[in-house]
């Protein structure tokens, strides 16, 4: 196979899977971001306590945590259908990436706003701030750092979910690699599916390092920036530590 | 200004049954307009659930809370979450923390504008105000600065301009100087002390240091196991004989150094501090005195002293020179006396 033939499919391969983990992810965060919180606000000794609320949304995120990709996928066709029309292509694998990301976005949001100091909490309210002022001045912007770390996790695996979609005709970059590499032993477009993709997701490593780090240091000289752990499975190891319902 | 009534506090550790913890044990408080208030304690004696009781930062189990007249208590509401005019009479009283708790993401200023967005205040008028507080607490040079650029002095200096962006006529210091070292304390009890006289702030403090209340504090107050055990005027207090917090505002050691003697704990206040009480009594009746501790010192804007001295002989022995020492308008403790009621006494 020549560069020629190669480049528009790969171009195309790029193009999906930037359309599925964009919007996915966009998702992920809009839906993530207030679940992560309500798990906050909602725990015991929370601004919001309810118990009842947060096992029900608890128990959520665990069943979406805890659904291999692939089986989620195929659970979702029937409601994959009913939002897109149909089950095959990008816009279609969208729905499954996204309902798959909030629950996984959901938990690192919980964890960041978790680790925000309650004394912060507290002086807001002592100045008679409500829950939403603490919501929108303290506990998001104090997060935020963290936040963005969570975004880059949450990105990359959404990438990796993304090529899983590929394979059951979602398209993207894991559609091509299967497709050229494995079934037609096109083993030089494989090798560049791979390249692309670890270089794909060494920049947006970076980028999320970047912006963590820039808005933690916010007048600190030093400081590590917050970083979630184990990012190449896409696995944070402590985030489900905290609250089994 | 504040007055609590009754004030109990009940932690439950488990959620039905298990282990109780009374931290307030019906406390009854009043600090008045304009003084600066001092609520003195070892830890866990309460002390930090009492300041969090005065805006209902904790709910308290039973009793009141009047705060500028108003009943806070009656305004809370059920439930877990402050309604709307309790968070109205909060935003009229200041807080300062231990550990500042200021937000990392924000410039020292608009930490400062925080309660202002808060109330509603428009832009222009949020920064005048928290430029116009950054120059009162000295800081008006770091209003850009980030709070992780600045010293804990500093830090406590943005925690007190926040506290006074409300306008408030009460300030509810939670350990404030705890985490500073001893000489930012001073400095940061200066500008308590400065801003109780100029702006005719009542303030509350709590802590656990008696140089606290020793320098800035006209009245004070004990905690022990949540009770309060002593009160009053620091002035008050030290004329009360057998006072622990005069004691411990003024720490005179000194055994005796025999059996046939007698030890007394002197305190001086107001005029009898400048006469030489101790010489006279000496000339007087012709005896021996041995100065086994003292200590002279300001507190509340008084000139005070303690001593503890020693006189040959036993109680009965000495009736007339102490007798003496009282009529010269001397506070007399006698030390480990076996008629601690006759001591007492004669206090006045």
């Amino acid at each position: 196979m020549t560069w020629s033939e190669m480049q528009p499919l790969l171009e195309q391969a790029c193009t999906e899977t930037l359309i599925m983990v964009g919007w996915s992810t966009l998702i992920a965060v809009v839906g993530g971001l207030p679940l992560g919180i309500l798990l906050v606000l909602t725990d015991k000794g929370g601004l919001l306590q309810n118990t009842v609320v947060n096992k029900v949304i608890g128990q959520i995120v665990n069943i979406g945590r805890s659904l291999p990709f692939i089986i989620l996928m195929v659970a979702l066709m029937n409601f994959t259908r009913w939002v897109t029309g149909t089950t095959i292509g990008s816009e279609a694998a969208i729905v499954p990436l996204a309902i798959g990301g909030i629950p996984f976005f959901a938990r690192l949001v919980e964890t960041a706003v978790r680790e925000v100091d309650h004394g912060l909490v507290e002086a807001v309210q002592a100045m008679g701030g409500n829950t939403w002022t603490i919501v929108r001045k303290v506990l998001v912007p104090e997060a935020l750092p963290s936040l963005i770390a969570s975004t880059t996790t949450t990105v990359i695996a959404l990438i990796g979910y993304s090529a899983m979609a590929g394979t059951v005709g979602g398209g993207g970059l894991g559609d091509l690699a299967v497709r050229y590499g494995y079934q037609r032993f096109e083993t030089g477009l494989m090798w560049i599916t791979v390249a692309v993709l670890a270089v794909a997701i060494s920049l947006i490593q970076f980028a999320g390092d970047f912006a963590a780090r820039a808005l933690h240091r916010r007048g600190a000289r030093s400081g590590p920036a917050p970083r979630l752990r184990l990012l190449k499975s896409g696995e944070p190891a402590t985030a489900d530590v905290g609250k089994v319902a | 200004m504040i007055t609590t009534s009754g004030l109990t506090k009940v932690y439950r550790t488990h959620r039905s049954r298990g282990r109780e913890v009374t931290a307030l044990d019906g406390v009854d408080l009043h600090v008045r307009e304009g003084e600066v208030y001092g609520v003195i304690g070892q830890s866990g004696a309460g002390k930090s659930s009492l300041i969090r009781c005065v805006n209902l930062l904790e709910r308290p189990t039973s009793g009141t809370v009047t705060v500028a007249g108003q009943d806070l208590t009656a305004l809370a509401g059920r439930g877990p979450r402050a309604g709307r005019e309790l968070r109205q009479a909060r935003s009229r009283i200041g807080m300062v923390f231990q550990h500042f708790n200021l937000l990392s993401s924000r410039t020292v200023q608009d930490n400062v504008e925080l309660p202002l967005e808060i109330l509603g205040t428009s832009g222009k008028e949020r920064s005048r105000k928290a430029l116009e507080l950054l120059d009162l607490v000295g800081l008006a040079d770091k209003a850009k600065a980030y709070p992780a650029q600045l010293s804990g002095g500093q830090k406590q200096r943005v925690g007190i301009a926040r506290a006074l962006a409300g306008d408030p006529k009460v300030l509810l210091s939670d350990e404030a100087t705890s985490a500073l070292d001893p000489e930012t304390t001073r400095s940061i009890l200066q500008l308590l002390r400065d801003l109780n006289r100029q702006l005719g702030l009542t303030v509350l403090l709590i802590t656990h240091e008696m140089d606290v209340v020793k320098s800035v504090c006209d009245s004070a107050a004990l905690m022990e196991k949540g009770r309060i055990v002593e009160s009053g005027t620091v002035a008050d207090l030290l004329a009360t004989p057998g006072s622990q917090l005069a004691a411990a505002l003024f720490p005179v050691g000194g055994e005796a150094s025999g059996d046939d003697r007698t030890v007394l704990d002197v305190t001086f206040h107001g005029e009898s501090a400048t006469q030489p009480v101790i010489s006279q009594l000496s000339r007087t009746y012709n005896i021996d005195i041995s100065i086994l501790g003292a200590a002279i010192d300001t507190v509340g804007g008084l000139q005070v002293g303690r001593m503890r001295i020693e006189l040959p002989g036993r109680y009965e022995d000495n009736v007339v020179p102490i007798g003496f020492l009282r009529e010269q308008g001397l506070q007399i403790d006698v030390v480990d006396h076996d008629e601690p009621a006759l001591a007492k006494e004669g206090a006045k």
